[in-house]
């Protein structure tokens, strides 16, 4: 063959590879290759057939879950601990519906996550076909954005831009609703290396004359604080803000959401603000002159809704990603969007000193004079007993996920987390059921690490299900159920603020947690007494693969300090006389 | 305060839906919407007319803005701006009181669009207040239907806004 012919078939042949036609569900799974997706977490049905099809090949890892809020927790929860983006795969109709929970779970604390739904054929929607639901309508308000994909040519494109805006900016969850005719069709395939979504250009980088103006104030403040949220948790700045906060010489209180962001052990640490928060935070927050919120959002958990009472002798300043944050519920003073390990990092370069030596010894006498506490026990097992246990035992290095409720604040109170990514809980929605699931997504990121789900009787409940799977892949997840026998959190507000009327907060025909585990082949032990409670902990530590341990703790617990909702930061309860 | 809001928005399907659920999920009220064409292909100019004091209209701004269909938000009530609405109007009208409504609009530069028997309909266009005006002057006619446009509107001048938050 002369030269010029053989240069001619290979380019023919070249263009004829390249025009290969995949099905819709094939450019969907490559795409999420292309993304350098780990784990798929998921649950079939008849609109995504063909990409369980797809998925029969085995390329891409997916782990089968036994309810879709299970399957999006987990991805979540993977989300949580690696900051890369988790996704979840769930059928049309009811498998998308049982999705939503965790979606706007991952909203609310802004997650990373690619959702995909299938869906009927596109001549069928509109008609109320079988398992038919307007997915991408139901999330419109608690996705960051949302797609469904009309023709099989967009997808590649799409799943860019899913998990672009997913992951840029602000993080959050993006839904893709493809109707089954286009998982079907067949199309070429070209992933994009990047995409131009005009709609979506986030501000990373600071404004220089607002961290000129940021460095004056820290220069004169005299009772500055730093509040630090999730935001430090996503965007990786926990050193630079552990830089600021020693070199600028500004104690730093940590919203549920922040928690692991700044080491629960360092000096300059005054613990959670808020309804559950220390005294030190909150009157920190009370008395300061100069606030700094930092990737924190000033949530009414924080303020308690009273914004004329929150930090009414400080100038506030505030840097967030979300130029929607800055000034929506409390005035700003000096704002900062931008990303938070970019402005730290800017701020960070010639920082001043504030003048907060009286200030840092005030905040010490008030830890010192009002720590957290409890009344311990040595023949019962003290919930807060219980988390401190978990954190000694595990040098306060595991990730902890939780559900939601007393437990979920004793974990935020009494766990002193060193790092960041580890403590994984609903913030903003407050979804109990969460903890589970979420420890699975965390454990299968970091298999080597211990990961403990604490959660309530009733949470567990829940989503208590996936212990199938834990078993099934010897997921070495530990369980840690902290049982009063009710729903402790309801019951504490029925007691504190409807005069004891404890009204359908008994959680009894609850299963005996050890059985319920056995039934699913993962070792359960149980705990009545601090001495049972150190024994099985260390054994199913020990243990190489999943455990769920039940702690039968007092029933009567209270979460203390507490500040009633609409109550000010310097109205908190401290707990009963006897604690 | 009143407020005129113009939305460039992507010409996407259900981009009203998330504009409109916006407004609802976050308490904002929405007065009047219009939607049409805009100078750019591919994009539509959404305007509406919404309440609220400088901290809402902030956030207004900002949570639009962080819509993925969104490509620019301007507040027109910072400048002046052309703000037009067109009503149609159809009121009672016998043969013998066609010239006495003819008489009334004129004066609005209003026109009459069709006559039937017994009704005739009236179109007009201009600011909400003249709109106001002209029904409450036909109103002793018999007002049998009426349709508004809600408000569209453009910022005067030559100089093409910059987005208040991009
Ligand atoms: C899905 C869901 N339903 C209801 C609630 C309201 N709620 C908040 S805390 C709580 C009690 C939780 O009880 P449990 O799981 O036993 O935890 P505890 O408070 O006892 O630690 C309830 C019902 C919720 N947060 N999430």
């Amino acid at each position: 063959m002369a030269p010029q012919m053989e240069t001619m078939t290979s380019q023919l042949e070249e263009t004829k590879k390249a025009e290969k036609e995949y099905t819709g569900s094939e450019i969907l799974l490559r795409s999420l290759i292309e993304e350098g997706v780990e784990v798929i977490f998921g649950y079939p049905g008849g609109a995504v057939l063909p990409i369980y099809d797809s998925l029969y090949e085995g390329h891409v890892k997916h782990l089968l879950a036994r309810h879709e809020q299970g399957a999006i927790h987990a991805a979540d929860g993977y989300a949580r601990a690696t900051g890369k983006p988790g996704v979840v795969i769930a059928t049309s109709g009811p498998g998308a519906t049982n999705l939503v929970t965790g979606i706007a779970t991952a909203m609310m604390d802004s997650v990373p996550l690619v959702c995909i739904t299938g869906n009927v054929p596109q001549n069928l929607i509109g008609t109320d076909a079988f398992q038919e639901a307007d997915i991408t309508g139901i999330t419109m308000p608690i996705t960051k954005h949302n797609y469904l994909v009309r023709d099989v040519r967009d997808l590649p494109r799409i799943v860019k831009e899913a998990f672009t805006i997913a992951t840029q900016g602000r993080p959050g969850p993006v839904l893709i609703d493809i109707p089954k005719d286009v998982s079907n069709a067949k199309a070429t395939f070209h992933y994009p290396e990047s995409v131009y979504i005009r709609g979506f250009q986030p501000n990373t980088d600071p404004h220089p004359l607002q961290v000129q103006k940021l460095h004056e104030a820290i220069a004169k403040a005299q009772r500055p604080v730093i509040l630090a949220g999730g935001g430090v948790v996503s965007s990786g700045a926990a050193d630079e803000l552990v830089k600021l906060a020693e070199t600028a010489q500004i104690p730093v209180t940590t919203t549920l959401m922040g928690i692991g962001g700044f080491p629960g052990t360092h000096p300059l640490w005054m613990g959670m603000p808020g309804m559950h928060g220390t005294y030190a935070a909150n009157h920190a927050l009370l008395e300061c002159d100069l606030l700094i919120g930092i990737g924190a959002r000033f949530d009414d958990r924080v303020t308690m809704g009273r914004i004329d009472k929150f930090a009414t002798k400080a100038k506030i300043a505030h840097i967030d990603i979300d130029p929607a944050e800055i000034g929506k519920n409390v005035e700003t003073f000096i704002p900062l969007v931008g990303d938070v390990k970019k402005v730290l990092e800017a701020v960070n370069e010639n920082v001043p000193r504030s003048q907060s030596d009286d200030w840092i010894k005030q905040v010490d006498e008030w830890r010192r004079n009002f720590p957290l506490t409890y009344k311990p026990s040595a023949d019962t097992l003290k919930p807060q007993w219980v988390i401190q246990h978990l954190h000694d035992s595990t040098g306060g290095d595991a990730i902890v996920t939780t559900d939601v409720g007393q437990h979920q604040m004793w974990v935020a109170q009494y766990y002193r987390f060193v790092r960041a990514r580890s403590f994984l809980s609903s913030g903003g929605l407050g979804t109990m059921g969460f903890g589970f699931p979420a420890a699975i997504g965390a454990q299968l990121a970091y298999p080597d690490r211990t990961v403990i789900a604490v959660t309530g009787d009733g949470g567990f409940q829940m989503t208590a299900q996936e212990l199938a799977v834990v078993a099934l892949e010897n997921i070495p997840v530990k369980v840690a159920v902290i049982n009063n026998h009710c729903l402790g959190m309801v019951r504490q507000w029925q007691e504190v603020f409807y005069e004891e009327r404890y009204s359908e907060v008994d959680l009894s025909g609850s299963p005996d947690f050890v059985k319920l585990a056995e039934a699913y082949g993962v070792k359960g032990w149980r705990a009545k007494t601090q001495e049972e409670a150190v024994r099985v902990w260390e054994e199913a530590l020990r243990h190489p693969g999943p455990a769920v341990v039940d702690f039968w703790v007092t029933p009567d617990e209270n979460v203390y300090p507490m500040v009633a909702p609409g109550a000010g930061l310097d109205e908190m309860l401290m707990g009963d006389e006897e604690n | 305060m009143r407020h005129i809001v113009s939305v460039l928005v992507n010409n996407q399907p259900r981009v009203l839906a998330r504009v409109a659920s916006l407004f609802g999920q976050r308490n904002f009220n929405i007065e009047s919407i219009s939607v049409g064409e805009s100078e750019e292909p591919g994009l539509s100019r959404m305007v509406i007319v919404t309440n609220g004091d400088a901290r809402t209209m902030e956030q207004v701004t900002k949570q639009l803005n962080k819509l993925i269909d969104v490509i620019k938000v301007q507040d027109l009530s910072a400048d002046a701006a052309v703000e037009r609405e067109l009503l149609l109007v159809k009121v009672g009208a016998s043969p013998s009181s066609r010239g006495e409504i003819a008489g009334i609009i004129e004066p609005f530069r209003a026109s009459i669009v069709d006559v039937g028997t017994h009704s005739l309909i009236v179109q007009v266009t201009g600011e909400r207040s003249k709109l106001d005006a002209i029904i409450e002057l036909l109103r002793p006619y018999g007002i049998k239907e009426m349709a508004r446009t809600g408000v569209t509107a453009l910022a005067r001048g030559s100089k093409v806004k910059t987005p208040v938050h991009s």
